[in-house]
């Protein structure tokens, strides 16, 4: 249940960059999650209303982009997509695989006023 | 309000660590003649996390620290595994600890009563450790160069995964006494480890514990994981964790002055 703190972590990222970039609110807030980044998206989204509540970004939408994991199997080399980190290659049944992506946790975007 | 960085302090509690006055966020009604614009960022959410995780690997580098981020659940004989270290560590090498729990100072107390000295930090509601609590918590523990310090996080498998302290390695702990599939089940924090300790080793009689079968999956999300069997009470396995320590320590003093001079 980490997902207030990384909410918290956005509302700080907010307020610097609204001094950095000179805005005053913020309305929509476009995040990227991988499905490997640990993040549980309801709780994020119950978490992002409850802590921009009186901000800078009260009442601000979420947009939330999942993205998918990808995976190199060191074995055979193929790539291809994955749900879960145990996950063997399709293409050989290895589990020697290097993650890809998947474990991104990013604001891509910010609508301003 | 804390002068180094303006925290205010209102959640986690960090022995020796001096808060003034709270800091109060008021939404103001600013007038900004602005009209709605769109930004791009692309910036990683945790990026002021990581920014005092780089912080505090600098610490560590400068002073030739080997800084190691223990992460287990609840009652997988952390703590217990620690004061055995430190004796065994004894007089070669120094111990410091910074001790992560919701609330009291047990631990600590624990650690103390070995000699080495030790920081609590209570999370208050927080779940982790995170990267700015540990840079105050070493202000006040103010580690001596070329010694060691273990950081033990909040008892979480989930949470503390995310959050880079700037340690060197994470050592995930494991107690023969929890399930074969937890690093299955909780596959990030596995997957971030370099070391996993399978603790508790001498209740292996009394338990359908399969060994391998709990490694296999450890693997399974961590290719290159190593894994040590360990038992905190008895001591058995112990100087194999004590040279994976060595080794770790040794990488960790590479081109630092006190590197060539234990030569």
């Amino acid at each position: 249940m980490h997902e207030m703190s990384i909410c918290e972590n956005i509302l700080d990222v907010l307020k610097e960059q609204a001094r950095a970039q000179n805005f005053g609110t913020v309305k929509r807030v476009s995040l990227e999650i991988g499905p490997l980044a640990g993040v549980e998206i309801e709780a994020l989204k119950f978490g992002f209303d409850v802590v921009m509540r009186n901000s800078l970004a009260d009442g601000a939408a979420l947009d939330i982009i999942e993205t998918q994991a990808r995976a190199t199997c060191l074995d055979c080399g193929a790539s291809a997509a994955i749900a879960e980190r145990y996950d063997p290659c399709q293409q050989c049944g290895s589990h020697n695989l290097k993650v890809t992506s998947g474990e991104e946790m990013r604001i891509k975007e910010l609508e301003v006023n | 309000m804390c002068t180094t960085c303006g925290c205010g302090g209102d959640g986690a509690r960090i022995e020796g660590h001096h808060y003034g006055d709270h800091h109060h966020d008021h939404a103001h009604g600013h007038d900004h003649a602005h009209d709605g614009r769109t930004i791009q960022l692309e910036l990683d959410i945790l990026a002021k996390n990581n920014a005092y995780a780089a912080e505090n690997r600098g610490f560590f580098a400068d002073r030739g620290i080997l800084a190691l981020n223990l992460v287990s659940s609840p009652g997988s004989g952390k703590t217990a595994l620690l004061v055995r270290t430190i004796e065994m560590l004894g007089g070669r090498l120094k111990s410091f600890v910074i001790e992560g729990d919701q609330q009291t100072s047990n631990d600590a107390d624990r650690i103390r009563a070995t000699g080495a000295s030790a920081v609590q930090i209570n999370t208050g509601k927080g779940c982790h450790l995170d990267a700015h609590m540990v840079g105050h918590a070493l202000e006040t523990l103010a580690p001596s160069e070329g010694s060691v310090v273990f950081i033990e996080n909040v008892g979480n498998l989930v949470c503390p995964a995310a959050f880079d302290l700037g340690e060197a390695h994470k050592v995930a702990i494991l107690s023969v006494t929890e399930g074969e599939d937890k690093p299955l089940k909780y596959p990030d924090m596995f997957a971030a480890s370099d070391l996993v300790l399978l603790n508790k080793t001498d209740l292996l009689p009394h338990l359908d514990f399969d060994v391998a079968e709990t490694i296999a999956n450890a693997r399974k999300v961590n290719p290159s994981v190593k894994a040590l069997q360990v038992s905190a009470r008895t001591g058995e396995g112990m100087e194999a964790w004590i040279g994976w320590l060595t080794a770790a320590r040794g990488m960790a003093l590479a081109g630092h002055p006190l590197g060539t001079a234990a030569e």
